[in-house]
């Protein structure tokens, strides 16, 4: 189980307790926040989970996934610590993760 | 005005196995799709990426799976409409009227909404000031080469599409082609042809920069780039072009008074009909208890939306459930022997 809080680009946070085994995108999809669309339900095919993960948190989540950067190509703003959260695997070592929403996904 | 006995949106692979369901039981159908071919995200997104659960089919390509759709299409003849977007819907006397951006209009008692996650749009840069250069100095697409001579033009994108029109324009163009990272995702020999004209100066490349204004009075007459340690170059441009794929949008779809959740259409589990008689969604746009965002699904759901259409298309007369293998009536449409 980890704390995470999703800051929407308003600068709303939404904290909350995700499973271990579900993605970042599963937790914020099962908890109605705003602002992550998973177009695609998790398959790396779109670019509409993407988020910012807080600097200092970034190197604490696991590696980018193969093809994962082809599809922040295609992201709204794409930045240095730019995720797609349904490749950032929960577990109790990112207890306390925060990541940021884009603007908008779409 | 073209009449039909069912519009289908979208030539997915769930859009091409429901028209093959209505000709099957007597009834003809158009399809239009907005993208310019058809197979929808299984061509658009991952032609060359294997699929495993299509039933009966072990492994298949999206792009090999679009074909044997299209020939099991083959014994009928089908109304293609590629390249056009389904603007408008209203009510006509009992008919849907659906008119499309190009001002074609169809009337139709059924409306078969197989649109995928939406219409595929690219994807546009972000300053809003770019919006006022659109399809003047701002372009996501080529359709006339020609007007790039002897300009510089600033590409942005790290695709094949982005790639390819670098190596191209770099004949009788300035080319500046920029990326957000140092990888790029296009082909290995396209790449190679663009660092060797580096090398010869006929590109500039930048990479880690992305798009951060641009500058012009009417006219397009610069850019700014900004580098991810925030640094900014400004570049002379007279055109700028940005290849950053397509993105799906629900569209006009959105405005036609359909139940919606998130961006799905909500539907029964019956004829996979909305909230408006005779208008159905099936596949990965509609939206029911237990839905599964599978090819398969889409198939199911169009059979049995192929079926109440007949209904809506031929109300004096009775739907007979009916097998490939034994019925003549079948056999006659797919123009294949009786025993």
């Amino acid at each position: 189980m980890a704390k995470i809080t999703y800051i929407e680009h308003s600068g709303k946070p939404h904290t909350i307790e995700v499973e271990n085994g579900l993605t970042v995108m599963e937790g914020a999809v099962q908890n109605n926040i705003p602002g992550i669309d998973a177009d695609c339900g998790g398959g790396m095919a779109c670019a509409t989970c993407h988020v910012y993960v807080k600097e200092d948190w970034f190197d604490r989540v696991n590696k980018k996934n193969e093809g994962e950067d082809d599809m922040l190509d295609q992201a709204f703003e794409p930045k240095k610590n730019s995720r797609l959260s349904c490749q950032i695997t929960v577990s109790d070592e990112i207890d306390g993760l925060i990541v940021h929403l884009p603007t908008k996904q779409i | 005005m073209r009449k039909t006995d069912a519009l289908i949106i979208g030539a997915g692979p769930t859009g091409l196995f429901t028209a093959h369901q209505l000709k099957i039981i007597g009834l003809d159908c158009e399809i239009v799709d907005n993208l310019d071919k058809v197979g929808g995200q299984c061509i658009e997104l991952y032609p060359d990426k294997p699929i495993y659960d299509i039933p009966a089919i072990p492994e298949c390509t999206g792009e090999e799976l679009t074909k044997n759709l299209l020939d099991q299409l083959k014994p009928f003849n089908i109304n293609f409409h590629l390249g056009e977007r389904v603007d408008e819907l209203k009510k006509n006397d009992g008919n849907w009227e659906v008119k499309t951006n190009k001002g074609k209009i169809f009337l139709t008692p059924n409306v078969i909404i197989a649109g995928g996650v939406g219409s595929f749009e690219p994807r546009k840069f972000s300053p809003k000031e770019c919006k006022q250069f659109e399809d003047k100095s701002i372009f996501y697409s080529i359709k006339n080469k020609k007007i790039f001579e002897g300009k510089t033009v600033s590409i942005f994108g790290g695709g094949d599409s982005a790639l390819d029109w670098a190596v191209e324009l770099s004949k009788n163009s300035k080319v500046n082609l920029i990326h957000r990272r140092d990888e790029f995702r296009g082909a290995q020999a396209t790449l190679d042809k663009v660092y060797e004209l580096k090398k010869s100066g006929k590109i500039k490349l930048f990479t880690k920069y992305q798009l951060k204004t641009v500058k012009g009075n009417g006219i397009l007459e610069s850019i700014d780039i900004e580098h991810e340690n925030k640094e900014i170059k400004n570049l002379k441009s007279d055109y700028v072009l940005g290849f950053f794929g397509l993105i799906m949008q629900l569209g006009p779809i959105a405005n036609w008074g359909l139940n919606l959740n998130k961006k799905t259409v909500e539907v029964d589990t019956e004829k996979f009909e909305t909230n408006q008689k005779g208008i159905y969604a099936i596949g990965d746009i509609c939206n029911y208890p237990g839905k599964l965002k599978l090819i398969l699904s889409g198939f199911h759901e169009g059979a049995l939306a192929a079926r109440a259409c007949f209904k809506l298309a031929r109300p004096n007369e009775k739907y007979r459930f009916e097998f490939t293998t034994s019925s003549k009536k079948i056999k006659e449409r797919l123009g294949v022997k009786s025993d």
